[in-house]
């Protein structure tokens, strides 16, 4: 990894005071969010509380009207053609439905970041290809198979196959176990608990699926009411007296969640 | 030099490698990283491939940052016999680092088998096409066959025909291609027009243009330029539209509803083209004969429209608007019919849908053009 101009022991993201308006309509209004290095952290909010734009934001996808953003200690808007593309480099996203380039193979897919940024030789980047795929649990015939031969679950594990191509340090993760089974999620969740480890991810996931919050998350972010309402540990999130977040973890289905953590 | 160059100069990865017995011991420094691995695979692989043992250590203390595919280059080295590897040792690694080698040796153990090609590899795709040719004509055919048993019924019923997206079908197909294809059509007209004036003034046989235009235009130019447009226009969005539909799923859940795709679908696509290729080869007659009429008139022959049209009623028997008016249903059923089913073929990935939209272009106007010789011989053995 290439930390040219970068400091590897600052805040990997850190937004300050993000002002996001479409026309007339404010969907963030100076919203503060820090992610600390090597944590696990869950976005929630409700819908339309503006939880993709903030994503889109932090990625570089979108340009806040007002606010900055850091990496690794840098403000995004100084940041030199070079250093952003390594900046780049250095982030993996999963999109919601893995957006896989349908014309490829899994293999050919997560071969296409390894093509764009390194000088590799093909075999070489094919077997590292492979060795993705086995990292996220897939079966070594998925590596010749195409987008549409797979199911939802497979899809979005070669989505994190490709998106981890580039060893990234930072891991964004759009809704990963929205519509995968109980199973598949919990395993999920169980993947990227281990490729935190092996690879000294800093996740920050969008996530409405409450197992993955108690389960593999070490703070919750809450979007609300325009701003992060709070980011801490689950229990003290649950303490905040804001309604919305009231309503959110003290529902049946939050509370059924819970019981299910603490046994 | 900035820090940063700096940093990777002195990063770069390099090991020494040393056998005693059936151990090998890989002692490794600097960063085994993505971004700077590429010069050294080959000349790990070189070193270690032809060696014999049995057993890894890798001496980890020097290495200042590992990567999975840095740990995948070390991993490659353990040995396996049949199923069984045989354990690999780490010296000086971090945790993090440990992970990283378990998840790396895990992954180089079960490599899978690298797909070759085979030199008969031609021949398969080739037969392949031949088969798919077949399976396609036979499909097609079928599809036809469902399509007149639905529209039969539907006929006989007609109040459970969807007027309302009839209707909207053929502003599209119809209305909104009557422009282009009346310019389209002026022009041939006027082509044909050209040519003929040239060869035919050497005769002192100008006056023959009128039948040239006339015959041609009407018997095939006009039904052929809309049958064409036709197929290029709205069969490719029947096919777009109806295989998108598939690709969201759509089409089952129409299905699921108790709606038939035949009916929804199809039946009002084909009512669409019936109605809209005749009126449109009805104009394009008119818009080529135009065409014509200019250059006779204008062009080096110098015919009058007056004189044009005694010679154009006296000389074309109505029967020649007749054989192009007839043809255009025909065109009609095979652009719909076609289209249609192209769309209804496309499954989940982008590439189907646009494999089948070009196939389907391309079948559309190859029929067109392949029924139009057919009623050909058809007309000139039935003496019209």
């Amino acid at each position: 990894m290439d930390w040219t101009g970068f400091d590897p022991k600052a805040m990997p993201v850190e937004a300050r005071g993000i002002v996001t308006q479409f026309g007339n309509n404010v969907i963030h209004d100076n919203l503060e969010f820090r992610m600390a290095s090597e944590e696990i952290i869950g976005l929630v909010g409700g819908s339309g509380s503006g939880k993709s734009v903030l994503l889109n934001t932090l990625l570089g996808l979108k340009n806040p009207e007002g606010g900055k953003v850091y990496y690794y200690g840098r403000d995004r808007s100084t940041l030199s053609k070079e250093e952003r593309a390594s900046m780049k480099n250095k982030m993996g996203v999963l999109f919601q439905g893995g957006a896989l380039f349908s014309s490829l193979t899994v293999r050919e897919n997560i071969m296409v970041p390894l093509r764009e940024h390194t000088d590799l030789s093909v075999p070489l980047m094919r077997e590292l290809a492979d060795m993705k795929v086995h990292m996220v649990g897939l079966p070594a015939q998925a590596t010749n198979l195409y987008p549409s031969d797979l199911s939802g679950g497979m899809r979005k594990r070669a989505g994190l196959a490709r998106s981890l191509a580039l060893d990234p340090t930072l891991l964004f993760l759009d809704e990963p176990t929205a519509g995968l089974d109980p199973i598949g999620a919990s395993a999920f969740d169980e993947l990227i608990l281990g490729l935190r480890e092996a690879m000294n991810l800093t996740v920050l996931m969008v996530t409405h699926d409450l197992d993955s919050l108690y389960r593999i998350c070490d703070r919750v972010a809450v979007l609300v009411d325009k701003q992060i309402a709070i980011a801490d540990s689950l229990p003290n999130v649950m303490q905040h007296p804001h309604p919305w977040i009231q309503e959110y973890f003290g529902g049946p289905r939050s509370r059924a969640a819970m019981s299910a953590q603490t046994g | 030099m900035s820090v940063g160059e700096k940093h990777k100069f002195l990063d770069a990865p390099d090991y020494d490698v040393t056998q005693s017995g059936r151990r090998l011991t890989l002692r490794a420094s600097g960063a085994w990283t993505l971004l700077q691995i590429a010069g050294i695979d080959e000349r790990l692989r070189a070193d270690v491939d032809p060696l014999d043992y049995d057993n890894v250590t890798y001496d980890l203390s020097d290495v200042t940052a590992l990567d999975t595919a840095g740990a995948y280059l070390f991993a490659r080295a353990i040995r396996c016999d049949e199923d069984v590897c045989y354990p690999y040792e780490l010296q000086g690694a971090q945790k993090g680092q440990e992970t990283l080698m378990r998840a790396a040796a895990d992954a180089a153990m079960g490599r899978p088998a690298p797909t070759t090609r085979q030199w008969y590899d031609t021949l398969t795709r080739m037969g392949r096409a031949t088969v798919k040719f077949w399976d396609e004509t036979y499909d097609t055919l079928a599809f036809l066959g469902q399509f007149l048993v639905v529209f039969a019924k539907l006929l006989v019923n007609p109040r459970r025909i969807r007027w309302k997206s009839v209707v909207a079908l053929i502003e599209d197909v119809g209305l909104n291609a009557a422009p282009i294809i009346m310019t389209l059509s002026f022009f041939i007209g006027a082509v044909i027009a050209y040519m003929g004036a040239n060869l035919l003034a050497s005769f002192g046989a100008q006056i023959f243009m009128v039948e040239l235009i006339g015959f041609s235009v009407l018997r095939e130019f006009a039904v052929l330029i809309t049958a064409i447009m036709l197929a290029g226009r709205s069969d490719s969005a029947f096919t777009a539209q109806i295989g998108a539909m598939k690709m969201r799923q759509e089409i089952d859940a129409m299905t699921v509803i108790g709606m038939d795709t035949f009916e929804t679908l199809v039946v009002p696509r084909a009512i669409a083209c019936l109605v809209s290729a005749p009126v449109l080869t009805f104009l394009a007659m008119i818009s080529g004969v135009a065409g014509g009429l200019l250059v006779a008139w204008f062009g080096i022959t110098d015919i009058s429209p007056v004189l044009f049209f005694s010679r154009f009623q006296e000389t074309i028997g109505l029967k020649h608007f007749w054989v192009g008016m007839a043809k255009a249903p025909f065109f009609a059923l095979i652009i719909a019919i076609i289209g249609c089913r192209q769309g209804l073929a496309v499954t989940g990935s982008v590439d189907s849908l646009g494999a089948r939209t070009t196939s389907s272009v391309v079948q559309a106007i190859f029929s067109v053009i392949a029924v139009d010789a057919m009623f050909a011989i058809l007309f000139y053995q039935m003496g019209i």
